[in-house]
């Protein structure tokens, strides 16, 4: 069964800005999926239709098989969101807000404080429960988010960049607790600025542009369509100028570093049998970018290429 | 949603609005208190012993049941407004939109919270009005009926009010320039047999007018309009605001994209 299903989905602003122009989009139930794309593509767009805080102009949007236009509120008691902007009552407390939250998906109250506090753990912030939103600090309150979206159980979960402005170690235990929270069967479509995260977490892409679906794939297949890969490679000595390693760009980031462009149709064991063979030695090696980064910008480098090409 | 979640999300919704007007009682109840004993000492006490009897009673007693009616008026229309906004303005009025929570049920728990404030004051102004005048309830059920009601129909005129809102100006304006007038010309401080013929028929077309009068006639046992045609204009008001509020907010009016 599809966890969520759009077909042709459109969205004309009142001020004439078309920010969906027919994406179809399925999601199977279980996946973890990384929807993702420049800002301005129509992702938070498509994620309020979705949740109904926005009126869509056209087509169909169907949660767990349940019709927006039909069965509203069936949608939406299979959903869960963290929107990309806070939008906490920040003079509330921490297990009012997570308690309120169960409440409004008819959740008895005792039943809501018990499940409120097993989020609040989970994402540790039950030791902060009577604190007010607004004394907490940005990460918490992402996390706060995060808990009160989760107090219902639902069985799909929207994060809309939930990790913007969290530091690495939160951010690090927050793909940690995803992870294991999707393993328990709860489908996560998440968008993020943050392509690691993305190529880290989701089994399955899609990509937005200008209010159209580009790519939509498995992960793992759109990682395998990438052309080149950059990788840095620090050297034990210092080099005076940049090698010259036959097939390979190369590019000297500073004496102790080069950047090599390894094309798909090469490996890495040329590359280092060629450096061995100039005297180089590595002592390590790292990608530049994610392999997903990668393929995200040549996407858009090659878009913004051909509308230039097509303008002249 | 089974009708008892259904019944779940309204009680937390009012749980919360409830909770909200109590924990702000320096905003919500101390205000109007201060304002309405003011408008005890100098109007009833001050001006009105010049004055002498309105309508066969005491000028102090006579617009009791007036400045009570205001208070709840303004609170309940206050209370609405400014937390229904103030969940647009800061979002979190998102976490009532994207869950299945009924928009009836929206609707309610805003208007009990506005309902509990203005009753809460105007309760307290009674009991300031002890000490100043006799304060009589002819008929109990009138008095109690006209009060709620009037105090339901104001906070669903907050709600549209904050529905079509858009930046906090939008909320006092109404109050200041539509509100405000029609209180004070809606027989609080005068019997409308006082004004020329033409000023009372033009004062039969404020609602204010019959909701101070109902609950006038429920306290004293008088009034300037026929019970009958305030009881239909009350409802009439409930029903229809609430309707408006139904249909706005499932259209999404001021509140989705």
């Amino acid at each position: 069964m599809h966890a969520l299903s759009v077909r042709n989905l459109v969205k004309v602003y009142r001020n004439g800005v078309q920010a969906l122009r027919g994406i179809s989009l399925d999601v199977t139930e279980g996946d973890f999926f990384a929807l993702l794309g420049p800002n301005g593509a129509g992702k938070t767009t498509a994620i309020g239709i979705i949740t109904s805080l926005v009126n869509k102009t056209a087509g169909e949007v169907r949660v767990f098989g349940h019709s927006i236009d039909n069965d509203l509120n069936a949608a939406k008691a299979c959903l869960g969101v963290v929107p990309q902007e806070l939008n906490l009552n920040t003079f509330d407390r921490v297990l009012n807000i997570v308690v309120n939250q169960a409440g409004f998906y008819g959740i008895p109250l005792r039943q809501g404080r018990k499940r409120a506090q097993e989020v609040l753990e989970q994402l540790q912030l039950w030791d902060r429960r009577n604190e007010v939103a607004r004394d907490l600090s940005g990460g918490m309150r992402r996390r706060l988010m995060i808990a009160r979206a989760l107090v219902s159980s639902p069985r799909l979960l929207i994060l809309d960049e939930p990790t913007a402005g969290v530091d690495i170690e939160i951010r690090r235990s927050m793909w940690r607790f995803l992870k294991e929270i999707n393993a328990n069967g709860t489908t996560i479509i998440l968008t993020t600025h943050y392509l690691e995260e993305a190529e880290k977490l989701c089994r399955h892409v899609a990509i937005i542009d200008e209010g159209r679906v580009i790519q939509h794939h498995p992960m793992a297949d759109f990682l395998r369509t990438l052309q080149q890969e950059t990788i840095l490679l620090n050297t034990r000595d210092p080099l005076p100028e940049v090698p010259t390693l036959n097939g390979f760009k190369v590019t000297r980031n500073n004496p102790h570093e080069l950047e090599v462009e390894v094309p798909r149709e090469r490996d890495l064991n040329e590359l280092f049998s060629s450096l061995t063979a100039v005297g180089i030695h590595v002592t390590s090696v790292r990608n530049e970018t994610s392999r997903l980064e990668e393929l995200f910008f040549n996407l858009l480098e090659n878009k913004g290429s051909s509308t230039r090409d097509n303008q002249v | 949603m089974s009708l008892e979640q259904q019944l779940i999300s309204l009680l937390t919704l009012v749980r919360k609005e409830v909770g909200r007007v109590i924990r702000i009682w320096l905003q919500t109840i101390v205000p109007p208190i201060i304002t309405m004993s003011l408008y005890f000492v100098i109007f009833g006490n001050l001006i009105g012993q010049r004055i002498g009897e309105m309508g066969g009673f005491e000028y102090m007693q006579y617009i009791a049941p007036g400045l009570i009616m205001m208070s709840v008026i303004t609170n309940s229309y206050g209370n609405v407004v400014s937390s229904f906004f103030g969940a647009k303005f800061q979002r979190h009025l998102e976490e009532m939109l994207v869950s299945p929570m009924p928009t009836y049920a929206i609707i309610l728990g805003h208007v009990a919270g506005g309902m509990v404030r203005g009753l809460m004051v105007g309760a307290v102004v009674t009991l300031i009005a002890l000490f100043f005048t006799e304060v009589k309830i002819a008929n109990v059920f009138i008095t109690l009926s006209v009060v709620v009601l009037t105090s339901a129909v104001f906070s669903l005129g907050g709600l549209v009010n904050a529905i079509f809102a858009k930046k906090f100006d939008d909320i006092s304006i109404i109050p200041a320039f539509v509100l405000a007038p029609l209180i004070y010309l809606g027989g609080i401080f005068y019997s409308i047999s006082l004004l020329p013929p033409i000023a009372q028929k033009i004062s039969l077309l404020n609602p204010i007018l019959y909701m101070v009068n109902a609950f006038r006639y429920g306290m004293l046992g008088v009034s300037d309009i026929d019970i009958t045609h305030a009881y239909i204009i009350i409802l009439t008001f409930a029903v229809g605001l609430f309707g408006v509020c139904m249909i706005l907010i499932k259209k999404g009016v001021g509140i989705r994209e």
